[in-house]
């Protein structure tokens, strides 16, 4: 079958969702992050990969922190950067998401990071552009947010560095979050043996087992002698029609504390994609303790759209250059 | 197509030549930065056989991969098995002693520089390496090396780490395909 994501060699040429991407792709670009996290230490932060290439951020849906590092990230590439939210321009004036992403191309965009509300729509422009041009997905809809994905794999890489030999549970609204089923895909394509989701009935996709991960409705059952615990956010602004009673009900029974933090491994890590509902799904003491890996998560996350960018705008493999 | 092993040069007595030769130019903020993969593994084997001689303190040194750096990579992309550089002392007014395996085209050299600014203004770089097999394309060439000589441009010599632990070389005839994705190794 054609996998949209790579050219007819194996090699990546969008970066769309991990679902499909094989181990050695995923391996590829974490190992390539692992160069670039260095770079940020130094007196230049920057390296000339991506001279003379232009990155258009597309935001057809709001966000600060994705927007801000893959803003760093293109930066620190030495690309030049034009940050684009669309909702409050042309698309509120009637112009289609092709017709915007044409006009940009004649400007000479040579990559766009897309974020849209809906499900599909970096895979919808990745068909339409010509050859040179390289898709990254920063989120669309309840799909995919694979950076968000590799990097949370990245920061666990970081802390336990065997994820062969990990239990690792994935906590809140799993229905809504196209981040968790970008964590779900990364963690069992690199062979991470147990991954757990823990949600209230409401809040779980149907058939959700079938991602290969076992379900806990009990937190306090779910979070026993885990290695990692991936937070997710509460998500309001996707949620029509009432789910759950109310957030301090939901922090009763999903918000991590203290001592729910206390069942799992005691060297256990905590990791939030943010923005944080603190006092909603995570306590603020524990969201700022010790066992809390979230900032570090942010500064991976550069590192990790570094390296993304990076082996996307290389050279093309011979045969498909045009 | 590999040619006999006997007629390659002996990689561990260029060594000794090497490090001879680059004892009268360390001082005390001499620093020294191997670029990967062949003049990582050099640098090791001189900085052994340096610290025999030179006791009364350590030496700075450091690692460089050039991966971010290279003029071919809107040609060839990001070479897949990148390493980190790791330069954990301050590059500022050092007297740096950069080695590298082979030197050949000195587009690996010129990217080194570029990487090495990046972390601060040296001193001085001085360009070493256990053999320049001729064929450079920038104004750039070591000034300490071992041993000259002059390959074909079809011939790619290499270093590479023996079962036995010691470094040896090997020589490759290459197609004109596959010519240039050599030449950006050396």
């Amino acid at each position: 079958m054609h996998n949209p994501q790579l050219y007819s060699d194996g090699q990546l040429r969008h970066f769309l969702s991990i679902e499909g991407l094989p181990k050695k792709i995923l391996n590829q670009i974490l190992d390539t992050a692992e160069s670039f996290v260095g770079v940020a230490e130094r007196e230049v932060k920057k390296v000339p990969l991506l001279r003379g290439k232009t990155v258009c951020n597309l935001f057809f849906e709001n966000s600060t922190r994705t927007r801000t590092t893959f803003e760093i990230a293109a930066k620190r590439l030495s690309a030049d950067v034009i940050s684009l939210n669309v909702n409050t321009s042309s698309q509120s004036k009637g112009e289609t998401i092709l017709d915007t992403v044409d006009n940009l191309i004649a400007m000479h965009a040579d990559m766009f990071v897309v974020r849209h509300a809906q499900s599909g729509a970096a895979h919808f422009i990745a068909k339409h552009v010509p050859e040179h041009i390289h898709i990254i997905n920063a989120g669309d809809g309840r799909h995919s947010h694979p950076t968000q994905g590799l990097l949370d794999v990245f920061t666990i890489r970081k802390y336990k560095p065997d994820l062969h030999n990990l239990r690792v549970a994935i906590v809140g609204d799993i229905l809504h979050s196209r981040v968790a089923r970008s964590e779900i895909h990364a963690l069992t394509t690199l062979g991470v043996p147990e991954v757990r989701v823990i949600a209230p009935k409401t809040l779980l996709p149907a058939e959700v087992e079938k991602l290969g991960v076992h379900v806990y409705h009990d937190m306090r059952a779910g979070l026993k002698d885990v290695d990692v615990i991936m937070m997710l956010r509460l998500q309001n602004e996707r949620m029509s029609g009432a789910m759950l009673p109310s957030a301090q009900e939901y922090f009763k029974t999903y918000g991590l504390t203290q001592e729910k933090l206390s069942l799992a491994k005691p060297d256990a890590i905590v990791l939030h994609p943010g923005p944080m509902n603190r006092g909603v799904e995570i306590d603020s003491g524990v969201a700022d303790g010790q066992q809390s890996v979230i900032l570090p998560q942010v500064t991976y996350g550069i590192a990790i759209r570094m390296a993304v960018m990076a082996i996307l705008a290389g050279g093309q493999p011979s045969g498909t250059q045009s | 197509m590999t040619t006999d092993p006997s007629q390659l040069p002996d990689a561990e007595a260029l060594i000794n030549i090497l490090a001879d030769k680059l004892q009268p130019l360390l001082q005390k903020n001499t620093a020294l930065v191997g670029i990967q993969s062949g003049g990582v593994w050099l640098m090791q084997r001189l900085l052994a056989k340096l610290d025999k001689t030179m006791a009364t303190h350590a030496i700075d040194h450091g690692t460089l991969d050039v991966s971010f750096y290279r003029d071919d990579y809107a040609k060839r992309g990001l070479k897949p098995d990148n390493q980190p550089s790791q330069i954990a002392f301050e590059v500022e007014n050092k007297h740096i002693i950069l080695i590298d395996d082979v030197f050949f085209t000195g587009r690996t050299t010129r990217a080194a520089m570029n990487e090495l600014f990046d972390y601060g203004r040296p001193a001085s770089i001085t360009l070493i390496a256990l053999v320049n097999r001729g064929g450079r394309e920038l104004p750039i060439s070591p000034q300490i090396t071992a041993m000259d000589l002059s390959l074909k441009p079809t011939e790619n010599l290499q270093l590479i780490q023996l079962a036995n632990g010691q470094l040896g070389f090997t020589i490759k005839s290459l197609t004109p395909s596959n010519h240039q994705a050599a030449s950006k190794h050396a």
